[in-house]
């Protein structure tokens, strides 16, 4: 049986106190909950302290370029659906430099778990804006404040992500439960987690996020599948914060309507020259 | 005498031009002619002008060539732009009911709109009857074009436009007895017609590419969509993404997973993918890149062809990583080409950039049978040791590390866009840097031992050799023809496998080459500087032409009869 001690890797070289390591200990903590071993599931991630993440922990890894980590994933996926993909980025990957990425493989719902540590700010460049920085957070290459911020959950669900969540690296319990459930669930699911920069964020810290954020399913009657209250929901931030499940809904898979679900995936395939040959006699 | 017939079919886009060059490029195929066709467009949907130049022979061609024997002109421009091209016997068919101003000599009316009407019911059809005209004019067997006809068309459209062909031919033959042209079928020697990009794309198909993802962009759109066409049949995954950053990332991730992966695209769209070019050759990845070559730079001629990459993609990226750059000297060639791309790209794990053109992408020519037996697939060295033991950048005497695929087996396979140690996790040791930059760097050892040197054509020991690469190959092949005809002692090398460069082959190749030209399609000379580069060969002259327009033989034979003088 699979443990916490199969998903030991490298010593993180992340700053003391980093809202990663409450991500990290969340991802390991969800997969031995679903009983995957390291070799059967597939990180592919940004750069940035996020995209360091697959190497403190354990299974196949591409680590790949600032943004790029999404279409990697895609191919990966499109040749082999029997990995469990995983796509790991931090703010400036997954909304800013690969935002063109993100947008369509939501509309088109491949089969990845798209996990976005953000924490508003640029760390490993040593504290710029990012596209999440709060309106007016002034930073080296920002003195007048930043501009209005992209809101995550609001372009999940109006791209037509059919998993929609948000985590909290402080709720390290809740955080696990939600990563389950996206990795469990068939689709695109886009988990964006709040997660603390202690050494170029400021302002949104474990304090500030802790007076805000609560979590939705001890709201009571909140159905993740009403997509009006799921954007309700999305234009919370400055006064409360949701955070769980905020918009599900099933869709067919790309991979399947690129490839249909009849034959062996890609990467099982021998090459072979069956039905080559007949390719020829159109042109004659 | 040889048969050399060249026609034209000119007008508008949206006239029908390039479905009308079809049915005559295979009219003639199945007459069992030698047929080479290319297309010359503008980029715009309706409008413009256009033509399908369409060259019959009776042996085997690789270019283009100006000089006309018939043009059929569905509109007044193309009249005057072609006349001047026409051979003294050369005729230009148009319709005079409806160009009443067009006047002088060579041309031939043939009333195409009424008899469209009259036939087959509709004006639309006048470019059928300018087919059957054509062939009218020539006596050659309608029936061939028919079942082209058939082939193409469905059902009433085929009979309606069979009908206006039968029009046009009926026409000529009545009203122009005693033409001065005369072709027949040659035979029943049966031979494909195939572009480049469908060359390519068979190649591919043959060699298991089983994913591409492209952006389309002309002229390498139609590699993608005819993988598409038989995306379903063959189970490929054809995939369309945002942009070209993203396709090559994806086929970057299919091909990290162990299936062989392509995308297609030309020059800016490969601006856009020179990040994914580096992180294929950082991580290992086999990956086959197409760059059909447009003249640029930016959008540039995006209709037409140019060979201005070849500089950019031997040194595209920063830093240096091991590549491969190809460039099939001809359509035929496209087709092997493929198979050696995915060969190279798996054994030796880096890039491999297979360098068209607008004008090989899209011209037709007639290619024998093709011989499977010849297709061999070398997928690499695969890692067969205990899965824990697995490392995926292990440090060999060759630079290859074996290859293990993700979630196949119990190992784990680490890469990284970080320079990494043998286990493919972080590291900034400045020793394991320099040993991985080493290793890398040392797969080019194997592959240029691999590299064919370039093909010779003609006697040993000429006054002149040309230098060509790519698509130029067949243009400059005639032109040594056409000069050795005037007994000019003269002989070619024909390139096509650049990178890494056959240093030692060339040298030895050009001992006694006599005076050195290059001819290449770009501004610059890429492959004369290259060969200095490489090769510390500096050519006696170089023959360039950036034009956007292929290399007729004749363009280059005139250059070489100026400096033989």
């Amino acid at each position: 049986m699979v443990t916490m001690a199969d998903y030991t890797g490298l010593k993180p070289a992340w700053c003391k106190g980093c809202g990663n390591f409450g991500i990290l200990k969340a991802l390991n903590q969800a997969l031995v909950n679903l009983g995957f071993e390291p070799h059967q599931v597939l990180m592919v991630s940004g750069i940035g302290d996020a995209g360091k993440l697959p190497h403190y922990t354990k299974g196949n890894v591409f680590h790949a370029l600032h943004g790029r980590h999404i279409p990697v994933a895609i191919g990966a996926r499109i040749a082999y659906p029997e990995l469990k993909v995983i796509a790991i980025g931090g703010d400036g990957d997954t909304y800013g430099e690969g935002g063109n990425h993100l947008l369509h493989a939501m509309r088109r719902n491949f089969d990845i778990t798209c996990l976005v540590h953000n924490n508003q700010v640029y760390g490993l460049t040593k504290g710029q804006a990012s596209p999440t920085s709060d309106p007016g957070f002034e930073t080296s290459t920002t003195p007048q404040g930043a501009g209005p911020a992209v809101n995550p959950i609001a372009l999940g669900i109006g791209s037509g992500a059919s998993f929609v969540g948000r985590g909290f690296a402080g709720d390290g319990q809740h955080l696990t439960e939600l990563i389950e459930q996206a990795i469990s669930f068939q689709g695109f699911a886009l988990v964006d987690i709040l997660q603390p920069c202690v050494s170029f964020n400021t302002r949104n810290t474990f304090k500030w996020f802790r007076e805000r954020v609560y979590r939705l399913d001890e709201e009571g009657e909140y159905e993740p599948t009403d997509k009006k209250a799921a954007l309700d929901k999305a234009s919370e931030w400055e006064e409360r914060i949701p955070i769980g499940t905020i918009y599900r809904e099933q869709k067919p898979l790309f991979e399947h309507h690129i490839l249909g679900t009849d034959r062996p995936p890609l990467a099982k395939q021998e090459i072979s020259l069956a039905g080559v040959e007949k390719l020829l006699g159109d042109f004659y | 005498m040889s048969t050399d017939f060249n026609f034209m079919i000119a007008g508008e886009a949206g006239q029908g031009i390039k479905t009308m060059g079809h049915i005559l490029i295979k009219t003639f195929a199945r007459g069992g002619y030698h047929v080479f066709a290319d297309r010359d467009y503008e980029s715009r949907i309706q409008g413009g002008h256009s033509f399908c130049r369409i060259r019959v022979k009776d042996s085997e061609i690789g270019a283009v060539s100006e000089a006309l024997d018939i043009v059929v002109a569905l509109n007044k421009q193309s009249v005057g732009m072609h006349r001047k091209q026409l051979k003294p016997k050369g005729v230009i068919i148009y319709d005079g009911n409806r160009l009443t101003e067009v006047k002088g000599k060579n041309l031939f009316s043939v009333p195409l709109e009424q008899i469209a009407q009259e036939r087959a019911g509709s004006k639309v059809m006048s470019n059928s009857v300018g087919v059957g005209a054509a062939l009218g004019l020539l006596g050659y067997q309608l029936g061939l074009s028919e079942g082209v006809f058939n082939d193409h068309f469905e059902g009433k459209a085929a009979e309606a436009n069979i009908e206006a062909a039968r029009g046009g031919y009926e026409y000529t033959q009545k009203s122009r007895k005693g033409s001065a042209l005369h072709l027949e079928a040659a035979g029943d020697t049966k031979r494909m017609v195939l572009n480049g990009n469908e060359a390519f794309a068979l190649g591919a198909i043959a060699a298991g590419c089983k994913l591409i993802a492209a952006y389309p962009m002309t002229p390498a759109t139609s590699i993608m969509e005819y993988m598409a066409s038989k995306a379903k049949e063959l189970g490929i995954a054809v995939y369309q993404p945002e942009d070209e950053i993203a396709a090559i990332n994806v086929a970057i991730g299919a091909g990290y997973t162990g299936i062989r992966a392509m995308t297609a695209t030309s020059g800016s769209g490969l601006c856009l993918m020179v990040e994914g070019l580096g992180l294929a050759g950082l991580t290992e990845t086999p990956v086959v890149i197409v760059d059909a070559q447009r003249p640029g730079p930016a959008v540039g001629l995006a209709t037409r062809t140019g060979q201005g990459d070849l500089q950019f993609v031997l040194n595209a990226h920063h830093d240096d990583f091991p590549r491969a750059v190809l460039a099939p000297r001809s359509i035929e060639d496209a087709f092997w080409t493929a198979v050696r791309a995915f060969n190279l790209t798996e054994k030796y794990q880096l890039p491999v950039i297979v360098l068209t053109d607008a004008h090989l992408a899209t011209s037709y020519v007639t290619v024998g049978e093709v011989d499977f037996s010849k297709i061999s697939i070398d997928r690499g060295e695969i890692y067969e040791g205990k899965p824990e033991e697995y490392k995926r950048h292990r440090i060999t005497k060759s630079g290859i590390s074996p290859r293990s695929f993700p979630g196949q087996g119990r190992a784990l396979v680490v890469t990284n866009a970080d320079e990494y140690n043998e286990e493919g996790y972080p590291t900034e040791d400045p020793e394991t840097r320099t040993a991985m930059m080493q290793k890398r760097m040392r797969k080019l050892e194997g592959l240029g031992k691999e590299i064919i040197a370039p093909q010779w054509y003609g006697p040993e020991k000429p006054e002149i050799t040309l230098l060509g690469w790519g698509s130029a190959c067949g243009a400059v092949k005639e032109a040594v023809d056409i000069l050795q005809n005037e007994q000019v002692s003269i002989s070619c090398l024909l390139f096509n496998e650049l990178c890494p460069f056959p240093t030692e082959k060339v040298r030895s190749s050009l001992q006694k080459a006599g005076k050195t030209y290059v001819v290449e399609n770009n501004f610059s000379g890429h492959l004369a500087r290259l060969m200095k580069d490489q090769a510390d060969i500096k050519v006696s002259g170089e023959i360039l032409k950036y034009d956007g327009r292929p290399f007729p033989p004749a363009f280059i034979a005139e250059r070489i009869e100026k400096e033989v003088q």
